[in-house]
Formats: C-alpha cells, sequence, structure tokens
C-alpha cells in the first residue's frame, strides 16, 4: 500500500491550516464595500403578518435599506422547493406549500424570517431590526405531528389539508396480510425516533456579491454542494441563469446534511445584494442556527412483527407519521421514504414488508436529511424491535438476529434495495468477541452483587450508501442525477490537481483523494492537491452527503486517473521506444517491464506539454475528466454492542464498554474512518442519551440554546472499540461501501437496548434522559 | 451587545463610586452571568464595573476556625487553594465542579453569590455551613442573605468583599449536573458543625433557589449517616419542574444527593 497509499492511516494534511486557525470560512471573508445583513424573525409559531413599519430604523445612522418579503415576492424570487417528488398511495403528488424566503404574509414557525435589515455594521443591522415593528395577528399552533393530524388542528397550508405532505406506501400490504395471519408469534412495538438539531460547529453563513456590470452574482455559502446550490438558485429561484452565478463553498465547519439544502438566507443575501448595489453578508449566530437549519428524525411509528415456530420472521408492518415542520425541504420528501422504508429489512431475511408514511406539516422548523437521514430511524426501528421480540419469544437476542440474518448475497429485499454484499455473521462475531458477550452474565451478576444494573444491548445495522445511480434515484422521484465528476490535472512540473465534485467539511478529502494518486503513481502526496467547492473551478458536481464521498467521488477520480494513466503511458512508451503494453508504473516512474529503462513521471508530464515529441496524433497536454454513475447503492453494515450501568437511584447511565465492528468494504485511510465512526457514534449516543429539540404545544422552541440543549461532550461518551471486518463492494471497482454515517445509524438502539436490558422494562423512549430512566425504573 | 462603559476599579470604593455616578451601572465579578446576558441583548448596562482586579478582593486564607475567601477569588483558585481543601475539602470539591475550566478560572465566588442563580453551587455551601457574609457596608448571616430566585439581601450597589465559613466537623457535597447547562439539576451540601448542629442546603431544586433541608437535618441530626435519610420523605411541591428534570424527580435527587453528600463526608 505505500506509506501514503490506500490503507494507510496518514495524517490529514488540511488540520495544519485548521488547528494554527487559518481555516477560511465563509466569515473571514470581507470583500470592499461589504454590508452585513440582520433577519427579522418571528417570535410566533403560527401568525398573520398584518404590516411591518421600517420608518424609524431606516432614520437610523448606518442603515442601508430594510427588505420585507413583499418586495422579495413583488420581485418574483422563486418559493423554495422540494426536489424529490413523492406520490401518495392514492396517485396524487405529494402537497407542497408554498415557502416564500421571508414571509410575506403567514410564518408558521418560530424563528421563520418577514424581514432583513442591511447595514454597515453587524451591530447597526441589529439595532435596527429592533426598531422595526412588526404587527403579528397571532393564530392557533401545532408543533406535535400525533396532535397535528387530529380533526380540528390549526391547518398550516391551504394546498395540504389535514396538514398532510403525503400518504406514501411501499411493499405489498396482502403478502404482509397474509404473513400475521399465519404466525406464531406477533410483535408489536411504538416508539418515536427524537427530533434533533444538527448543531454544526460552523452557524451557517452567505455573502452575495452582484457585479452589475457583468449581471453576475458570487455566493459564498457554508454549503455541502456548492453546484446543487448555483442548480437550484438558477433553475427554480430565479435568481441568475447558471453561468451568472458562481458558487462558492470555502473551508465549511461541520454539515451533517444541514448545509445540503439550500436556505432563505442565502437567497435574500444574493436578492439585496442587486438591490442595494453592494456586497452583503450575513453570519448565524447559535440561536439563528437552532430556529432555522433543519432538524433531523422526529417519527412517530408503530410496527408489527410475525415469527413463525422457528423464530423466522414472516413479516413486518409499519405506520409513521413523520414530522416536516413547517415547510418542505429541499429532499425532505425522501427521508422518511425512500431513505427509510427502503431499509427495514435491516439484516434480516424478511419476505414480506408494507410501510405507510405519513408525512405532517406542523409549526416548527423544517425537517430535512441529519447523519443517516431515514436509516437511522429504520435501523432504530428494526433493532428495537429484534430486541423487544427477543425478550418476548425469551430467545437470546443476538441469537434471534442469527436466525434471520440473511446469508446469500445478491439479495432482493421486498422493499426496492438489493443488498450486493455482506457477512453480517462475521461482524456480530467480531462484536461480541471484543465485548465478552459470553461472560455478560457473569459482570451482571457481580455488578447485582454490587447494587448496580447492568444491561448490555445490540444493534446490527444496515445502510444504502452513495445515493445513486441516477436512473434508479431519478424512477424514484428525484429531481437530479447522482453521480460524481472529477478531473485530474497533471501540471507540466509534474504535480497533479484533483478537481471534484465532492465537497470536504470535515471528512479529510484533501487527504484521502491524494491518498489514490499516491497509490496509483506512486507520487508523494505533498506533489497533490485538491480543489472542490468552488463551481468557477469544477465544472459539476453533486456533493457530499450519505457517505457518498469516497465510494461515488474517489470511483469518478480513479476514472480520470485511469486515461491520465493511459495517456502517460503511450508517451512514455513513445520516450523509451517500447510498446506500450509493456510500460508499468512504479514509485512515481514509467518503466518498460523487464528492464532498466525508465522515465520519471515529471518528465512525462513534461513531454506532454512542451509536445516536442509526441506520438503522432497525440494532443498535448494531460489532463481527464471523468463522470462516474455507479449501478447500485452501497450497503455498509456491521454490528454494535453496549454495555452499560444504570444507577437506580438517580436514573443515570454510565458506560462500561461500546464496542463496533464495521464493515465498511475497502478502507483508504484508517484513521479517518475510525474518526468518523467515533462522530458518528457520538451523534448516535447523543440522541439516545441527551438530545431532543423540544417544542412547547403552541409551538415555542424551549431548547434553543446550549444551555437548554443536551450536545454530548467527550465525559458522556465512552472510549470506542473498534473493529473492521471486510466485504468489498462488487459495485465499485475501489470496493468501497462508505464510512461516514454508520454510527449515528447503529448506536441509538444499542444504547437503549441495553438500558432496557438493565432496567428490565423494555418501554423507554428516546433521549433516555436520567429523569425518564428513573421514572421507567420505578413506574408499576 | 449594546454598548457600555468598560471601567475597570482599583479599589472597592472606586468602585462603590464608578457605580453611584453611573445611570444603569453594574458590577462585574468574573462575567460569567452577565456577559452572556448582554451579549443576547438582555441587559444594556450603562456602565459595567470590573472587581475583577481589585487585589484586596482576591486571595484564599484560613485562620482558627474559619476559612474567608475574598470575593474575587475565582473558583479555580478555590479549588485548587491548599488552605481550603485543608480547612473545607468539601468547599474545595464544590468548587472544582462549577461550570467547565473557562468559567472556573473567570467566575469568582462574589460574583455567583450575588447573583444567586437558583442552580448555583456556591448557594449551597454557604448556606449550609452558615458562613458570613461580609460588605463594603455589613455583614449578613447566609440565613438572612438568601432571598428567593436571583434575589439577596444586597442593596443597591452593595459589594461584596470576602465570605467567612466556619470550619465544619464534617462536611459533603455531591452534585447531579444538569446534562446541558451542567449548572446544579440539584446539589445538596450537608455540613455538621463543630458544636453538633447539622445544616442542610439543596440548590438548583426549589422554585425560591437555595433552601435548607429541615427533614433531612433532623434526620441527621439522630444519625449521621446516609441510612438516615432512607425514610425520610421530600416533597415535590414548589420544586423546579422543566424538561431536565420533573418536580419529583428533583425532590428524589435531593434525598439521593443528599446520601451521597454524607457519604462522602464521612
Amino acid at each position: 500500500m505505500g506509506v501514503e497509499g490506500i490503507g494507510a492511516s496518514v495524517v490529514r494534511k488540511e488540520d495544519k491550516r485548521f488547528i494554527t486557525g487559518k481555516g477560511r470560512y465563509v466569515d473571514d471573508i470581507k470583500l470592499t464595500g461589504m454590508t452585513y445583513a440582520h433577519f427579522i424573525r418571528s417570535p410566533h409559531a403560527h401568525a398573520k403578518v398584518k404590516g411591518i413599519d421600517s420608518s424609524a430604523a431606516l432614520k437610523m445612522p448606518g442603515v442601508v435599506a430594510v427588505l420585507t418579503g413583499k418586495q422579495i415576492v413583488d420581485d418574483k424570487v422563486g418559493n423554495l422547493i422540494c426536489g424529490w417528488a413523492i406520490t401518495s398511495k392514492d396517485g396524487s403528488p405529494m402537497k407542497m406549500g408554498a415557502w416564500p424566503a421571508m414571509a410575506p404574509e403567514t410564518v408558521r414557525f418560530v424563528g421563520q424570517a418577514v424581514a432583513v435589515v442591511i447595514a454597515e455594521s453587524k451591530n447597526l443591522a441589529r439595532d435596527a431590526a429592533e426598531a422595526v415593528v412588526v404587527d403579528y395577528e397571532e393564530l392557533p399552533a401545532v408543533a406535535d405531528v400525533t396532535a397535528a393530524i387530529k380533526a380540528g388542528a390549526p391547518q398550516l397550508h391551504p394546498e395540504a389539508p389535514g396538514n398532510q405532505v403525503y400518504d406514501w406506501v411501499i411493499g405489498d400490504e396482502g403478502a404482509v396480510d397474509a404473513a400475521f395471519a399465519k404466525a406464531a408469534n406477533v410483535v408489536k412495538l411504538d416508539l418515536a425516533n427524537n427530533r434533533l438539531a444538527p448543531n454544526a460547529m460552523e452557524p451557517r453563513a452567505a455573502i452575495a456579491d452582484y457585479d452589475a456590470a457583468e449581471e453576475h452574482f458570487t455566493l459564498y455559502t457554508t454549503s455541502q454542494n456548492p453546484h446543487v446550490a448555483r442548480l437550484v438558485l438558477s433553475a427554480f429561484y430565479n435568481i441568475a441563469p447558471e453561468h451568472k452565478l458562481r458558487v462558492i463553498a470555502p473551508d465549511v465547519g461541520g454539515g451533517f446534511g444541514s448545509k445540503i439544502f439550500i436556505y432563505p438566507e442565502e437567497m435574500v443575501a444574493l436578492w439585496a445584494s442587486k438591490k442595494v448595489g453592494r456586497p452583503v453578508k450575513w453570519t448565524g449566530d447559535r440561536t439563528e442556527a437552532f430556529l432555522t437549519d433543519a432538524h433531523g428524525r422526529d417519527h412517530v411509528t408503530h410496527a408489527e412483527m410475525a415469527f413463525d415456530t422457528n423464530n423466522k420472521i414472516t413479516g413486518l408492518k409499519v405506520k409513521t407519521y413523520a414530522n416536516f415542520g413547517a415547510y418542505m425541504s429541499l429532499f425532505s420528501s425522501s427521508v422518511p421514504t425512500y431513505l427509510y422504508a427502503t431499509l427495514l429489512s435491516g439484516q434480516y431475511n424478511i419476505p414480506a414488508i408494507h410501510a405507510e408514511v405519513i408525512g405532517v406539516y406542523t409549526n416548527t422548523t423544517p425537517v430535512d436529511a441529519y447523519r443517516g437521514a431515514g436509516r437511522p430511524e429504520a435501523s432504530y426501528l428494526i433493532e428495537r424491535m429484534m430486541e423487544t421480540a427477543a425478550r418476548q419469544l425469551k430467545v437470546d437476542p443476538a441469537a434471534l438476529r442469527r436466525t434471520n440474518f440473511i446469508t446469500q448475497f445478491p439479495h432482493q429485499t421486498p422493499v426496492i434495495m438489493a443488498y450486493d454484499t455482506g457477512d453480517f455473521n462475521a461482524s456480530l462475531d467480531a462484536a461480541m468477541k471484543a465485548i465478552d458477550y459470553a461472560g455478560f452474565p457473569a459482570r451482571k451478576a457481580k455488578a447485582k452483587a454490587d447494587g448496580k444494573l447492568r444491561g448490555i444491548g445490540v444493534s446490527c445495522y444496515i445502510e444504502a450508501c452513495g445515493i445513486a445511480p441516477s436512473k434508479a434515484v431519478g424512477s424514484l422521484g428525484a429531481g437530479v442525477g447522482l453521480w460524481e465528476s472529477a478531473e485530474v490535472r497533471v501540471n507540466p512540473v509534474g504535480t497533479i490537481e484533483i478537481l471534484t465534485g465532492s465537497h470536504s467539511h470535515g471528512q479529510g478529502h484533501e487527504t484521502t483523494f491524494c491518498q489514490l494518486v499516491a497509490d496509483r503513481l506512486g507520487v508523494p502526496i505533498s506533489q497533490v492537491s485538491i480543489v472542490h467547492g468552488d463551481t468557477d473551478k469544477v465544472q459539476f458536481g453533486m456533493g457530499t452527503y450519505g457517505s457518498r464521498s469516497a465510494a461515488v467521488g474517489l470511483t469518478a477520480i480513479l476514472k480520470a486517473m485511469e486515461k491520465v494513466e493511459s495517456k502517460a503511458k503511450k508517451i512514455a512508451a513513445h520516450a523509451l521506444e517500447a510498446s506500450e503494453a509493456d510500460i508499468v508504473i512504479e514509485n512515481g516512474e514509467f518503466k518498460v517491464t523487464g528492464t532498466d529503462k525508465a522515465i520519471a513521471f515529471p518528465m512525462v508530464a513534461l513531454a506532454a506539454y512542451t509536445a516536442h515529441n509526441l506520438p503522432d496524433g497525440m494532443e498535448p497536454g494531460l489532463k481527464e475528466t471523468a463522470f462516474y454513475d455507479p449501478t447500485n447503492f452501497t450497503f455498509p453494515a456491521g454490528a454494535y454492542i453496549c454495555e452499560l450501568e444504570v444507577d437506580a437511584g438517580t436514573g443515570k447511565t454510565s458506560f462500561v464498554n461500546f464496542v463496533a465492528a464495521d464493515d465498511f468494504g475497502r478502507l483508504i485511510n484508517p484513521m479517518i474512518v475510525e474518526g468518523q465512526v467515533h462522530g458518528g457514534l457520538a451523534q448516535g449516543i447523543g440522541q439516545a442519551l441527551l438530545e431532543h429539540a423540544i417544542y412547547d404545544a403552541n409551538g415555542q422552541p424551549v431548547t434553543a440554546s446550549f444551555m437548554d440543549y443536551t450536545m454530548p461532550r467527550a465525559d458522556d461518551l465512552p472510549s470506542f472499540k473498534l473493529s473492521h471486518t471486510t466485504t468489498l463492494c462488487p459495485g465499485n471497482p475501489l470496493g468501497i461501501k462508505g464510512c461516514g454515517e454508520a454510527g449515528a445509524i447503529g448506536a441509538s438502539a444499542a444504547v437503549i437496548n441495553a438500558i432496557t436490558d438493565a432496567i428490565g422494562k423494555n418501554n423507554l423512549e428516546m433521549p433516555a434522559t436520567p429523569d425518564r430512566v428513573w421514572r421507567t425504573i420505578h413506574a408499576a | 451587545m449594546y454598548q457600555t462603559t468598560y471601567h475597570r476599579a482599583s479599589s472597592v470604593d472606586e468602585a462603590a463610586s464608578l457605580f453611584a455616578k453611573g445611570s444603569e451601572a453594574k458590577f462585574l465579578a468574573g462575567g460569567q452571568t452577565l456577559l452572556p446576558v448582554m451579549k443576547q441583548r438582555l441587559a444594556a448596562p450603562s456602565d459595567v464595573i470590573d472587581l475583577g482586579k481589585i487585589k484586596d478582593l482576591i486571595g484564599v486564607e484560613a485562620s482558627g476556625d474559619t476559612l474567608t475567601i475574598k470575593a474575587a477569588t475565582p473558583h479555580y483558585d478555590v479549588a485548587t487553594s491548599d488552605a481550603a481543601k485543608k480547612a473545607i475539602p468539601a468547599l474545595a470539591y464544590l468548587a472544582s465542579l462549577i461550570g467547565d475550566p473557562a468559567v472556573r478560572y473567570r467566575g469568582t465566588i462574589g460574583g455567583s453569590l450575588a447573583n444567586n442563580d437558583p442552580a448555583a453551587d456556591y448557594p449551597a455551601a454557604t448556606l449550609a455551613l452558615g458562613a458570613t457574609i461580609k460588605t463594603n457596608k455589613r455583614t449578613i448571616a447566609a440565613d438572612d442573605y438568601f432571598q428567593g430566585l436571583f434575589a439577596t439581601a444586597l442593596e443597591d450597589g452593595e459589594i461584596i468583599t470576602q465570605v467567612s465559613f466556619p470550619v465544619p466537623a464534617k462536611a459533603g457535597y455531591a452534585k447531579f449536573p444538569h446534562p446541558a447547562s451542567r449548572f446544579a439539576l440539584t446539589g445538596v451540601f450537608v455540613a455538621q458543625t463543630k458544636s453538633g448542629e447539622v445544616r442542610v442546603a439543596a440548590t438548583g431544586a426549589s422554585q425560591s433557589g437555595v433552601m435548607r433541608v429541615p427533614a433531612i437535618e433532623a434526620a441527621l441530626k439522630a444519625n449521621w449517616s446516609p441510612a438516615a435519610i432512607d425514610s425520610v420523605s421530600i416533597s415535590a411541591s414548589g420544586l423546579l419542574s422543566d424538561i431536565h428534570g420533573s418536580s419529583d424527580y428533583r425532590a428524589n435527587l435531593v434525598k439521593v444527593m443528599a446520601q451521597r453528600a454524607v457519604a462522602a463526608a464521612g
């Protein structure tokens, strides 16, 4: 593999600038003549905007403009849209309520912008915002998904009667009913998947700069997918044609899905920049992040699983209510449908599955993809179900899983997905060995003697990553293709620039992508640089989410590399007067196999650009492009086991051990993979124990700061023991499956299964706060 | 943050005189509450008078049966003070649990007591140990000092200069941290004075701020042991209730934390 090639734990190239404070984030950028935006946001969850009086604010020194929702609608800036069409079971399209970038008439969640102040400084804009008087007429609000579907509930959108976005189904209901009719045992489970606030370390920010002479916009934004942002801003929001809009996502401090979407603030900044004729900067604060970054999860589900007399699963039926918040965010519709219900087979042979998902509007912050996006909800449901079933059927939870594991691949599930490969027994074996599963009863008995409640919980997750191929996602309603592009530019001196449509906001692409080049050419990674996040530099790309950058983005780079190598071999063969078929690449040299004749890679590059002695008919230069569209999703899977103790006096959970055995296919940089798993596990454990975005019955957020919303901290988490079992993904040449979301997908169920094991009661909602656990222990 | 005028006082007298001159002045005794509140524009003092650099207000001293902590002494200094650890280890331990390292380097005992947050740690120790709060005008007994949520006996412009803690025979503190803020969801300080009196104070639990817990005091007076509290019943009435802890959960924590504090006190 070489010290810097595939499989080497190379130290991250990008960390020098991050840990020395030299990163360049949107808020670090200052343009000449720049103004500052401050949004005026609704304090009400549901209200009519009767009037906005900005006369006092406009008289304040340093105020450039106060712009309102009515103006942005009058200027025909498009409404925000959801880009994945879902059809209800009755054949009707999803009901998308109109979402203007600032509300002209009606606000539907606390934090929705109604106007923006543009001023000479951030503080002046904020001062002036306090002088703007907005006259609201409060309307009844509803925040809870089960309350919103009741007759007589406050209605959000005229387009969506009953607050229903869609009522969508998947699977064969008749086959499921038949399975339940013959079932030896039926296990039932009701659960909620708690709403989370993503909380990337860097809040969202945008700078818009309109050049009147060129009629051209530049947008600096905290985006995970700048090309998608440009496409949507151009095609749907009428900001500017694509060639008149450059979108730059510089260093971005975390996304977790929340920075995939195009938000009102960057639309307003672009529009306002043209309006005031100066650059406009907006940097969100933490409160705005809590109020306006798309939240994650928020499901309420009833599920039933049928078993035969051999404890084999024969059927699964699921009904889920998914809270969308007040509007349909960019990919919101796909999350509780094609990213959730298609994974309900888990790691198990389930002959018949039927799921119904009802999307519901409420007066809360919009909900969209958040690390895992649908797959954590599916995994949590299935793995809580398996644990509940094991308890009801009185069998060992690990053994019940083995009884039902899929062992033959490829495997077609009844819910679209066709698993390509995997070895679920291997992962579970590795995890059980790592935690000494066999020794647990003795440890539990000893803990009991010491007055402690000890539990163990298993979670065997599977996910679908890559979010591709284009043809498949298109047939399911996606509004975009989901492939990736790459360009490999070899400079005349032999240094290499890799242009990628993936975007790194913490994932370490600047290191891992270079490792592929080092692996193939034998050049040091210091000779390679990664260019990303700028629509003027990279031709197109779909961005980074869904653990897709290595499986899809890196494969595109590989395809472009193969073209570069092919041309370089021709040049080398010509220079060495050898046959192209005899040229091999070793340690940065092109060699004639079996001889000592060789030419160094930089000399090949130079020859390509001097063009003094190229093969007849060959174009000069050494630069190639590739677009890669996979043939299937990838299917990372694994087993997590958690052992913990509960303090019966306080309900507090303390970890004893947490082991993870993941199958991610081939690893490029094991150290970076480990970091990704740690982060994912932290978020999965955070969901299980700590995090919950809560609204009161009137739609007022209760958790809009870190004083109330419990972000996981180092001392909340155990020291993880990680291992890998490997089956190579057959769907891409590198055999990569993806690792970015696994921890967040698999961890929650392991934790809740362990706590419920410890306390001997099965019903416990997330987050399992000490109060909740204590109450459950002592409930009659 | 709104505009304000910052003053760095070099003496208590100067601070008091600056306060008198300001239209809506505030003392800054560490800024771990005032500054976040100002940044959120929830407070707009005309003048901010920093007490943190007044040399006479910094230091920890043990003398005879009294441990004196001057008002602008940061929590970190108390947590690591040899004098405090020797005289009242439970108090140094309490200081080590406040906030996080950044808070402990900046926050001060005087600031904590003047603010009297219902979930702050120091009020529990101050009340349970029967401390005396000295100001630039008078001395106030702990039993008279705490007057409800964010309310104290301090008059407008009055500056705490030091807090004197009688060294107890035994003392212990047990804190159940609020999961998000790390204030006390409930913290209980138990003390047995050298004359045999038992005083127990709970913070974070009551809607009225720090409180004595007479039922536990009586049980411990009869039998200084965690088991003595087993049969005590704490009413949830009047206790705080929020997303992190219902009132009956806090009532349970008062009892459980008291038991753990007694166990820690030995």
